[in-house]
């Protein structure tokens, strides 16, 4: 049986607790909002790109660019996408339990991994995962510049023919309730990905078309590599969100019960004390 | 008969329209060119430099680290992979990134990144240069 004193010490630290997730669901919330912003803002950008590149794919012989030319998978990379923090639900877990899938899929082929978000980068490199690279600590601050910084490497390992097929493992956000760990092909590039309308225009083009294709391809995984990332934020935000709201509700269900059950053990010594009372004044009376 | 351009950038991070634009002035890999009213259909590549354009309301200056150029029907559409204002660039930041260039190059290290270094300087100092224009 707690004393008094304990009961109401945890109703304190459980009030304490309370106040800092309820915060960070706020924080989260403001957050997700921000994301959600950064994404629709990409979106124009990613469909005119879209239609340069397929407007050039198809008056030109593609077979002969290194990012479109498809060669059978030995070594394989994973890019997996977590947050830096956790508090989240089971936003991290998710991912990880795709990619120990999905290593398990690419078992006959050499498989390596590249980290971005810390919580993916812990969990590998605690059991020995073969991590070709790592990007910590950029959701904080999430820029474009991450983005290039990520695709220009990955472009490079495909290119040096280091890797032969490249995935991605990341948290596509649905809504804000919502959030699916989905696995994506990245590298090579086909052709058919590219949406836009086709366009009869004959064009001057500065410098020719296959050097200009050439420089545009980056740009679409640049663009890729940058969605991914605002994707997964906008997750984790959402996803964080709702944990926080969950952990909320159950500190303020955990606090009515222990205020009940304080309540009562507080009846419960008062009786007490009056039962002794009474029966102490009857033993002095028939003294 | 409309004799303007119509003038979009498009970045990763925003879209922003300008019409009523006689004379646009962008960074081609062949050196700098203009667009002018009635241009022909052109796609091009753009690289780090300065991007003019001009209005009744005067001129506006925009640095960009390249991207591209499409031209069709007057509609001119700049796909930049960053571009700013001349009077909102960050000089502080732009200097930094010079010294971290600097550096960077001094100490020699992999081709890699002095490749990636000299590009960084090339922007910072197309940064400074361009806000320096207008201050």
């Amino acid at each position: 049986m707690a004393t008094l004193r304990e009961i109401r010490r945890r109703i304190n630290s459980i009030k304490s607790t309370q106040q800092i997730t309820r915060a960070m669901k706020m924080v989260a919330a403001a957050k997700l909002r921000k994301a959600q912003e950064s994404i629709l803002a990409a979106r124009p950008y990613a469909r005119k790109i879209d239609e340069m590149i397929r407007h050039l794919i198809v008056q030109l012989e593609i077979s002969g660019l290194p990012l479109l030319a498809v060669r059978p998978p030995q070594r394989v990379t994973l890019v997996v996408v977590t947050g830096d923090r956790g508090l989240c639900g089971s936003f991290n877990s998710n991912i990880i339990k795709k990619v120990l899938q999905q290593i398990e899929t690419h078992r006959d082929k050499e498989v390596s991994l590249v980290c971005i978000g810390k919580k993916g980068y812990d969990f590998f490199r605690k059991r020995g995962y073969q991590i070709d690279n790592k990007y910590i600590q950029i959701f904080n601050q999430l820029e474009y510049l991450h983005a290039q910084q990520i695709t220009e490497y990955m472009v490079e390992q495909y290119i040096a023919e280091k890797t032969d097929l490249v995935e991605v493992v990341y948290n596509e956000f649905k809504n804000a309730v919502q959030q699916f760990a989905v696995v994506e092909k990245y590298l090579p590039l086909t052709a058919e990905e590219f949406e836009g309308e086709l366009k009869n225009v004959s064009y001057l083009y500065e410098p020719d078309k296959l050097s200009l294709l050439n420089a545009l391809l980056p740009k679409h995984l640049n663009l890729q590599t940058w969605r991914i990332l605002l994707e997964s934020n906008a997750a984790e935000q959402g996803a964080r969100m709702t944990a926080m709201e969950n952990a909320t509700e159950n500190a303020s269900e955990i606090i009515d019960d222990l205020t009940l059950h304080y309540n009562k053990t507080r009846q419960a010594a008062i009786t007490k004390e009056i039962s002794e009372i009474v029966g102490g004044a009857e033993a002095l009376k028939s003294a | 008969m409309n004799n303007y351009l119509t003038v979009s950038i498009t970045t990763p991070q925003k879209k922003r329209v300008f019409e009523g634009v006689s004379s646009c002035t962008a960074p081609g890999t062949k050196g700098s060119f203009q667009i002018l009213v009635d241009h022909a259909p052109l796609l091009s590549q753009l690289e780090i430099g300065e991007i003019k354009l001009e209005s009744d309301k005067g001129l506006e200056r925009y640095s960009t680290s390249g991207g591209f150029l499409e031209v069709l029907k007057n509609n001119v559409s700049l796909l930049l992979e960053s571009c700013e204002k001349a009077e909102e660039i960050d000089v502080e930041r732009a200097k930094s990134a010079l010294e971290r260039a600097r550096k960077r190059m001094q100490e020699k290290s992999a081709d890699l990144d002095i490749r990636r270094a000299e590009a960084a300087l090339l922007r910072a100092l197309n940064r400074i240069r361009i806000a320096g224009k207008v201050r």
